[in-house]
């Protein structure tokens, strides 16, 4: 019986002032032909001490980034948590309070909220940020809705194939229901023709979706393919790394109306794909139709700053089956994660984790090139993920480069079945030389003995 | 005397030069970085974050966090939101390496325990709900029903080709999401009124049954914290029409291990295991959102679920031809999944039935305390939350639900939900949860009765213990100031 407060003597009190004999009798309005007649068939109570006996047996079963040496990207990345944010954000005052709905008794997670909007619009130069989405797929997916309720225009959506997959996939899921068609330009030699994206964009398209860095890590022509949104009034959406934001251009840069990111790599750790964090900025115009939680600032009563949930008539619980988004909370937990891992970092440690995440990705690079069996597949810049194509059986390589002791890439062929021999690897900051020629070496290994 | 007070904002307190993270230097061969990304990608200076030391870092938000109102310092009785205790032993598991450093894309061989757990967890949810399939993609409560209007709607597809339902219907009680979510997967939605009891208007469900209508969504306990026993029959004229019944999961917690929504007729739900199952709120997230279905609706639930091999090993299903797709990238919300798991496996099958009879006996017993002075519409009986109105305190004294709810904070309670649901004028929502105990709600019920007494004129101005007084919401909206500028 854990977590309950009450004893047999309260339980006996209580129901005496109630007027009733049993706990039974609480549920007499639920009628007797439903209820359960059995227990439910789980498995048996366990204390603390066999609950963290037998669940950490169980974690201890999984070979992660904690015994492998991870190359694993594609959207989840490994990168350094400064021990600051696991510390601070493990404080109960954050972790078990809720949304803000009392701002009085919740100017902690307001103010939090507040900065982590400001430090998004700073890494993204977009003017607002609400206060996140669940992830950076379904950040894609209400950017689009956001563009439809804006433009008001119903032609197809169009999206690069060289956008990460499974993004694309929530798109079409969410879609399917409404009137837009989702239109994808195919992703040839890693990134997508310019021109054959322009073709497909029509005067009644209302946004575009395009990756930089993309699915591939490869840094495409981003500037041709916004103005190529622009020539029609459309609204172009881009998914970004924010880790790249401490090196490459900001998003106003080049044009972007509408930046989304995975905010992951800030300072929360894989976890399996999640909870993860929906980056969300946008230009000014865009605002009124912003889906989530925004905190905006104000006064009280004796004009003192503070902040407060705002323009709410956006939101479901006011709009109901108006609103354009049904979204009706945050990922406050890793915004607040986020915003300390920024302010940890501060530029010059964002602006180190990308530089050094860039030169340990092309160094591996080079060193799988020289392998023989393997060989880059696309030309051309990139950020801190590439392609390899592989001579043999790639699942087969990477089993033995597992038992090496490496998650060496994610295969692509489950996502794009041309490049079905075609491995993605990622290369974050806290690789180190000795890792990167180990990888090579399980490659060189695996290769020759298949 | 310490008083707490607002912060500067991050960006007031850098200062040029300050850091706390500093990154080892390279170890690969330098090369310049123009030779390895052109310039014309490159941001030609670092991007305009604050500088701040490590204990500007750590001050700044320990003094923040003071600021906030939370379960672990405060009875937090936010109806419909059960804002029950965290188990610690839950944060520490979820810790461990062996969940926080595992990538999504691993391959499933070292995954086994993690799946395992996963794998658990689906089967556990689907023996509470008594459906037969669970899926544990969806991101968030809001997104489990909007999921599940997909299933709805991929269900009737197939089943009647050629032909389309075209409406959801909802009770004037629910829960906004719902109609957002039913806007969203392209349903009509329709309004059923509750009769003066507070349950579903049956005549007027039953005149708005009709061969458009795919799914009604119903919460069961309601938003005023009543059961509806009248479920089994509105099951039973909707499945005569070939239509669905959906449940949304929120009040869970009343009923765990005492009646299944499966068992009275329910077709599809979607769980919030961040209230029900011990999940901490996270000052707004994150929470998750798995459905369960019966199993005529399995093939559509949305796609990966853990399935298991004859030889025991467990592996990620993608291969589902009918699936609705993706509604999220990767498998889920797998953090907020897992201390579910944990808190299920504390639990065991009486404590999840125990954690059910005493959400309902705190609820009932903090009814009766307050019931004299605050009047509660729907019954005098309620299941694990009750709706108690401020009518006549307003109508009598002036003193209003929103007076009400910030004057609790000065008595060091957070407010209950005031002002829904939208059926009971002048609500408050008061939801204790089975963590709470006696004394606790004694307390409560003892400050609740106070203010009533209060001046109504000094009542406008509460909360006034807070670093800050009531806030200007209309000129946030008007002048929005949405982040902070040098």
């Amino acid at each position: 019986m854990a977590y309950i407060a009450n004893t047999p003597e309260d339980v006996r009190v209580m129901l005496d002032a109630i007027g009733l004999d049993s706990l039974d009798e609480l549920f007499d309005m639920v009628p007797a032909e439903y209820r359960l007649k059995r227990p439910l068939c789980i498995p048996p109570a366990l204390t603390e001490l066999e609950l963290t006996r037998e669940v950490g047996a169980l974690l201890g079963r999984n070979q992660g980034a904690d015994r492998r040496v991870c190359f694993l990207g594609a959207g989840s990345y490994d990168h350094f948590i400064p021990a600051v944010v696991d510390n601070l954000s493990s404080r109960g005052e954050f972790y078990t309070a809720y949304t803000p709905y009392q701002p009085e008794a919740s100017q902690g997670t307001l103010q939090a909220t507040f900065e982590y909007q400001t430090l998004i619009t700073q890494l993204t130069g977009m003017d607002v940020s609400n206060a996140s989405l669940y992830d950076g797929g379904s950040a894609v997916t209400e950017a689009v809705m956001m563009a439809l309720a804006t433009n008001r225009r119903t032609g197809p959506v169009v999206v690069a194939g060289s956008v990460h997959p499974e993004y694309r996939r929530i798109l079409q899921t969410y879609l399917e229901h409404l009137d837009p068609q989702v239109v994808t330009v195919p992703a040839v030699g890693g990134g997508v023709d310019p021109r054959a994206f322009a073709a497909a964009i029509t005067p009644e398209t209302a946004a575009v979706v395009i990756q930089y860095p993309n699915f591939f890590g490869r840094l495409e022509d981003v500037e041709a393919l916004v103005e190529a949104a622009h020539a029609h009034g459309a609204t172009a959406i881009v998914s970004v790394d924010p880790i790249s934001l401490g090196l490459l251009r900001r998003p106003d840069a080049y044009g972007a109306d509408v930046v989304v990111a995975e905010g992951q790599g800030l300072g929360n750790p894989m976890t399996f794909g999640g909870p993860y964090l929906g980056i969300l900025a946008c230009k000014q115009e865009y605002l009124r139709k912003l889906p989530g939680r925004i905190v905006g600032q104000t006064t009280d009563r004796n004009g003192k700053r503070c902040w407060v949930l705002t323009l709410q008539t956006r939101e479901q619980h006011i709009r109901r089956e108006k609103a354009t988004s049904n979204i009706c909370t945050n990922q406050g937990l890793l915004a607040l994660r986020s915003s300390i891992y920024l302010a940890a970092m501060g530029p010059r440690g964002l602006r180190d984790a990308a530089e050094l995440s860039t030169r340990k990705a092309h160094y591996a690079a080079e060193a799988l090139a020289k392998v023989d069996g393997l060989s880059l597949a696309f030309p051309g810049p990139f950020f801190k993920e590439f392609v390899v194509r592989c001579s043999k059986d790639p699942e087969a390589v990477l089993r033995k480069v597992g038992e090496a002791g490496y998650h060496g890439g994610v295969r692509l062929g489950r996502w794009y079945p041309d490049l079905a021999d075609h491995i993605l690897v990622a290369v974050t900051e806290k690789r180190t030389k000795d890792e990167i020629d180990g990888l090579a070496e399980a490659y060189r290994n695996a290769l020759s003995s298949l | 005397m310490y008083k707490l007070d607002l912060q500067p904002l991050l960006f007031e307190s850098s200062r040029p030069g300050r850091f706390t993270a500093v990154l080892p230097t390279s170890d690969v061969p330098a090369a310049s970085l123009d030779d390895l990304i052109p310039p014309a990608h490159l941001q030609k200076s670092a991007p305009p974050l604050p500088e701040l030391s490590e204990l500007d870092v750590v001050r700044h938000y320990t003094n923040l966090s003071a600021l906030n109102m939370s379960i672990d310092g405060n009875f937090y009785p936010l109806g419909s939101c059960t804002m029950k205790y965290n188990p610690k032993r839950n944060e520490r598991l979820a810790g461990l390496p062996g969940l926080g450093a595992q990538h999504p894309y691993q391959d499933d061989s070292t995954l086994q325990g993690l799946l395992a757990i996963l794998y658990g967890l689906q089967d556990d949810l689907a023996e509470v709900a008594g459906l037969d399939a669970v899926s544990l993609q969806p991101a968030a409560g809001a997104q489990g029903e909007l999921a599940a209007l997909f299933v709805a709607a991929a269900y009737f597809r197939d089943q009647e080709p050629g032909r389309k339902r075209t409406q959801v219907l909802i009770p004037d009680s629910a829960h906004g999401t719902n109609p957002a979510s039913a806007h969203l997967a392209g349903f009509e939605t329709v309004t059923v009124k509750s009769d003066g009891r507070g349950l579903v208007d049956l005549e007027d469900f039953k005149s708005k049954l009709s061969d458009d209508v795919a799914v009604f969504m119903i919460t069961n306990p309601n938003t005023v914290g009543l059961f509806d026993p009248q479920i089994g029959e509105i099951a039973k004229l909707l499945h005569e029409r070939g239509a669905l019944l959906y449940l949304d999961g929120a009040n869970m917690n009343a009923i765990l291990g005492v009646v299944r929504p499966g068992d009275m007729g329910v077709d599809l739900m979607h769980y919030n295991p961040h209230k029900t199952f011990s999940g901490p709120h996270g000052g707004g997230g994150p929470g998750a959102g798995p459905i369960a279905v019966r199993s005529k609706l399995a093939p559509y639930l949305p796609a990966p679920i853990v399935g298991r091999k004859d030889d025991g090993t467990y592996f990620l299903d993608e291969d589902r031809p009918k699936s609705i797709g993706r509604v999220r990238a990767f498998f889920g919300n797998t953090g907020v999944l897992f201390r579910a798991y944990c808190y299920i496996r504390s639990q065991g099958p009486d404590g999840l039935k125990r954690v059910a009879q005493h959400a309902v006996l705190n609820a009932n017993y903090l009814l009766g305390l307050v019931r004299d002075v605050y009047p509660v519409p729907c019954g005098t009986r309620c299941m694990h939350e009750f709706v108690a109105s401020c009518r006549s305190l307003a109508k009598d004294r002036g003193i209003r639900a929103m007076d009400v709810g910030k004057r609790l904070i000065d008595y060091n309670f957070h407010a209950p939900t005031v002002y829904f649901p939208l059926i009971v004028s002048e609500a408050l929502m008061i939801e204790p949860t089975e963590t709470e105990s006696r004394d606790t709600l004694e307390a409560f019920a003892a400050a609740l009765k106070a203010i009533a007494l209060e001046d109504p004129e000094s009542l406008h101005d509460a909360p006034v213990s807070t670093p800050v007084s009531r806030l200007d919401e209309v000129k946030a909206a008007k002048t929005p100031v949405l982040r902070w500028t040098p």
